[in-house]
């Protein structure tokens, strides 16, 4: 009664000052069951990396070894190997080009050209290729896929550069012109060294993309391990032939990671304190702005022109009659409703592992997180083999089914999920959550007042990253979803397969208006940072 | 005979005039620091001389050699300018080693022993060598950025308020080897830095700017005990600032009859003279003594505010309060009657913004 009646009297409500309850152990933490949580996400996420192994060791090395030392592999290393090494160097180069002119130089309408480098991203590579391949029909194999794949890549590149130049410390520079080194000295002693990181992780990021894309090497007619792996699948669903060359796959970009990590090495290279706060005065092009700006001019024509002429044109030509908009909806219904039920899976099953790596960083975490960047590396052709093999053999029904598509998309996101999770619960430090304690709130209604409001908005741009990225997924979802799952990506790709490219048009409009928002996202953030 | 010179150089950032036809002579081998509060345009005149902004006007002189006549000028890397930044801008990618070798040719002869002399010189243990920049502590860092620009034996060395984010101990230490360093090479050097007391102890000449215009240039000493007007007096220390009747190279003011630091024609003026100058002693049995009532102590470790209101007024006004200090031995109580005695000269100040130097 008294507690009650002192209630009633205004008094603060605190329950049973004669014996406050004791619970043992002062700090009881969500950790455990998180800690569980997120060891069990990453056995998923490794699940196909471990089918990768098990077929392996299933089929024995003497038919793997027939199946893996054959000319059709050694070709498509080959290709593969090309493939790399003449769009990696390329991409490299037009990106700190790029990335020069529009943050250091004072060429003219340099955050325009800067969105204009950006904006490629909203087109999905193989819409590039479509657009290439339907104004100049010829174009095909490893000249063909170089053009298009520097086209469609190059912002991974850039983006990154783009905001290491942004953080560099403009004393540095200042430092090296008083040392006697003349500005192009400055330039490859001094800021090229300091872009070792950014270009090591854009280009492991646009390395892996050259290894996993399949529509865009298909249309223009050049053979990597995906799709030959894609092909294989199609002619003989899961043979031993299309598991032994997602080994190779899957080596390659192990690989790829294990060079990125020997390249990036050890140093550490981020701005010594906080340096010289005042923006750098930009280099003056003088005589050269002319020549200059041929550069940003002729990247944005290839990268934007051509899709935008080409869709125009093919919407022109197929006038009223490719626009069937019961079909078109019905894309775009199944569309956003798998990305919106795959975007909250992921989000889900990126909260432990982000809230662990921001609140609780460990050992475990860094096992946790190792293996996500591997996991995170491997192609959607190969999870989605995995899962096709794993639900046909354990689980039956689930074969074709909207759960594991749901899952293959959760698998392939969760790395974009985690990165914008981190960010946002970062942002919600523990003291925070303290002080709600210290203000008389549980510490479930603390983490529900405090930390879940704060970390909502990371939440959200997790869900829009994934989901922008399922809109535009074609490879699993050709193999994994449900007969009768039309989306604006597979829909597109069935008509440009018929040739029918009017009719393919609306599709590309569509996936394109859809991605513009995180082009632009991705492009405010990189010009954040520094007031301009 | 100067050596670096400035004459009528200015800059504008819109409708902001960073510096204001600012005349300036640096004689060789001397230290001159350029002092004033943030956005008075020091580090402007500083990144103006380096060669990393373009005056709009104006004309700058090193050696004999023209650096810039209007926007027209020498690029950095051509002056012979060396730089020690805030934070000292190692290139974080490259050992220390390397860094101290950045501006040496591969070629040099002997360059691994310069290299290993020029860490000897800034007092550096020779195992830091193969170190990284972000495994030195901030004082080692700036050593280490020190000795960079010394590799190049520049002409002028540009401090751009090096010892800022030190501690305070490591902070006088610092300057105390530098300052040493740099006069052992006869290297004329000039220190950016907001801070009064670092300006005061580093250099042979101080000068002040604010808002783009040079507020007075001169010998540390005479900055203190002869500023041209309010402005500087308070920014330097704290000023006992009265009103007196000049004549004669004396002024007569609450404190009584004191002598002129130089004869002023002024028949009224304001006088500056410093705390210390005025002494608090017991009273006496003289008429004319200068009397105070005690109103407030403040303890403050070595010594101590005392806050006393003068017996007199000069022309009828209220009394005026002087701030002084003495040692807490000393403190006579609050409510007490003391005398005042004042040592050496006062200063008559000249209106703010009047008759610049």
């Amino acid at each position: 009664m008294k507690p009650q009646a002192a209630h009633r009297a205004g008094a603060l409500p605190l329950r049973r000052m004669a014996g406050l309850p004791l619970h043992r152990g002062a700090h009881r933490r969500p950790g455990a069951a998180l800690g569980g949580a997120a060891l069990l996400v990453s056995l998923l996420a490794l699940l196909p990396l471990a089918f990768v192994l098990w077929v392996t060791v299933q089929t024995g090395w003497a038919t793997a070894s027939a199946l893996i030392f054959r000319p059709r592999v050694g070709e498509l290393l080959v290709n593969t190997a090309l493939l790399v090494a003449c769009t990696l160097p390329l991409c490299i180069l037009l990106a700190v080009a790029l990335a020069w002119l529009t943050e250091c130089s004072d060429l003219p309408g340099r955050r325009l050209w800067s969105w204009m480098a950006v904006a490629p991203l909203a087109i999905p590579a193989f819409v590039h290729s479509y657009a290439w391949v339907s104004l100049l029909p010829g174009l095909h194999g490893l000249a063909g896929a170089v053009l298009v794949s520097v086209l469609a890549y190059t912002p991974f590149l850039y983006l990154p550069v783009v905001a290491a130049l942004r953080r560099m410390d403009p004393a540095l520079q200042e430092s090296a012109a008083s040392l006697g080194v003349p500005p192009a000295g400055v330039f490859l002693r001094v800021v090229v060294p300091q872009l070792r990181l950014a270009l090591c992780g854009g280009g492991l990021l646009v390395g892996l993309h050259l290894l996993a894309e399949f529509g865009l090497y298909a249309m223009i007619r050049f053979d990597t391990f995906t799709t030959a792996i894609v092909d294989q699948f199609q002619s003989s669903f899961n043979g031993p032939a299309a598991s032994m060359l997602a080994v190779v796959l899957v080596a390659c970009c192990l690989g790829l990671l294990a060079l990125e990590t020997w390249l990036r090495g050890a140093a550490r290279y981020a701005r010594l304190g906080p340096g010289a706060a005042r923006p750098p005065r930009p280099v003056r092009l003088g005589w050269f702005t002319l020549p200059c700006l041929l550069l940003p001019a002729l990247a944005a024509t290839l990268a934007l022109g051509v899709p935008a002429a080409t869709l125009a044109r093919w919407l022109a030509a197929g006038g009223g009659a490719v626009w069937r908009w019961g079909e078109i909806g019905e894309a775009l219904g199944q569309t956003l409703l798998l990305s919106a039920l795959g975007a909250a899976l992921a989000t889900l099953a990126a909260i432990p592992t982000a809230w662990l790596s921001v609140r609780a960083p460990g050992r475990l975490q860094r096992t946790l997180e190792g293996s996500n960047f591997i996991a995170g590396a491997l192609p959607g052709v190969v999870v989605a083999l995995a899962l096709v093999s794993v639900t046909v053999r354990v689980a039956r029904p689930l074969y074709q089914s909207v759960a594991t598509i749901l899952l293959a998309y959760a698998l392939l996101f969760l790395p974009r999920a985690i990165v914008a999770l981190r960010a946002s619960i970062a942002q919600a430090p523990e003291e925070l959550e303290e002080a709600a304690g210290m203000l008389g709130r549980s510490p479930l209604r603390a983490l529900a007042a405090v930390t879940l409001r704060l970390a909502a908005p990371g939440a959200a741009a997790a869900m829009a990253l994934v989901a922008l990225g399922i809109a535009n997924e074609l490879t699993a979802t050709q193999m994994l979803a449900p007969n009768g799952t039309h989306t604006l990506a597979t829909s597109f790709w069935s008509y440009s397969g018929e040739i029918d490219y009017a009719a393919a048009a609306p599709y590309a409009l569509g996936m394109i208006l859809l991605s513009l928002p995180m082009a632009w996202f991705l492009h405010r953030q990189s010009q954040g940072g520094r007031g301009r | 005979m100067s050596f670096l010179r400035l004459q009528a150089v200015s800059r504008r950032f819109g409708q902001v005039a960073a510096l204001d036809a600012v005349d300036l002579a640096v004689p060789e081998g001397s230290r001159t620091a350029i002092l004033g509060p943030s956005g008075s345009g020091k580090s402007t005149l500083l990144r103006i001389v380096g060669g990393f902004e373009t005056p709009d006007s104006g004309r700058i002189t090193l050696g004999g050699d023209l650096l810039a006549e209007g926007p027209r000028t020498v690029p950095a890397h051509l002056r012979g300018i060396g730089l020690v930044a805030q934070e000292g801008a190692l290139f974080p990618h490259l050992s220390v080693a390397d860094n101290i070798g950045f501006g040496l040719p591969r070629a040099t002869p002997g360059r691994e022993a310069r290299i290993a002399v020029l860490l000897a010189m800034v007092e550096l243990d020779p195992s830091m060598l193969r170190r990284r920049p972000d495994q030195l502590s901030g004082g080692q860092q700036q050593r280490v950025a020190l000795a960079r620009a010394l590799a190049r034996k520049p002409r002028l060395m540009l401090l751009d308020e090096p010892f800022s984010a030190l501690d305070t101990g490591l902070r006088a230490s610092t300057r105390k080897a530098v300052a040493d360093l740099l006069a052992a090479e006869g290297i004329t050097t000039i220190l950016v830095t907001h801070d009064q007391a670092e300006a005061l102890s580093f250099a042979d000449q101080v000068v002040l700017l604010r808002e783009g215009r040079l507020l007075q240039a001169g010998k540390p000493r005479d900055l203190y005990l002869q500023p041209r007007d309010t402005t500087v007096a308070t920014f330097f220390g704290e000023a006992v600032i009265l009103p007196a009747r000049l004549s004669g190279g004396w002024a007569e003011c609450a404190l009584g009859r004191v002598p002129l630091t130089r004869p002023d024609p002024r028949a009224r003026a304001e006088i500056m003279l410093r705390p210390e100058q005025i002494a608090l002693l017991p009273t006496g049995t003289e008429a004319a003594e200068v009397r105070a009532r005690v109103e407030a102590v403040e303890f403050g470790g070595a010594s101590c505010g005392v806050a006393v209101r003068l017996q007199r007024a000069e022309d009828g006004g209220r009394a005026p309060r002087l701030e002084l200090r003495c040692s807490y031995l000393t403190a006579p109580p609050v409510g007490s009657l003391v005398r005042l005695a004042v040592s050496g000269q006062a200063h008559p100040l000249l209106p703010a913004g009047e008759g610049r130097p």
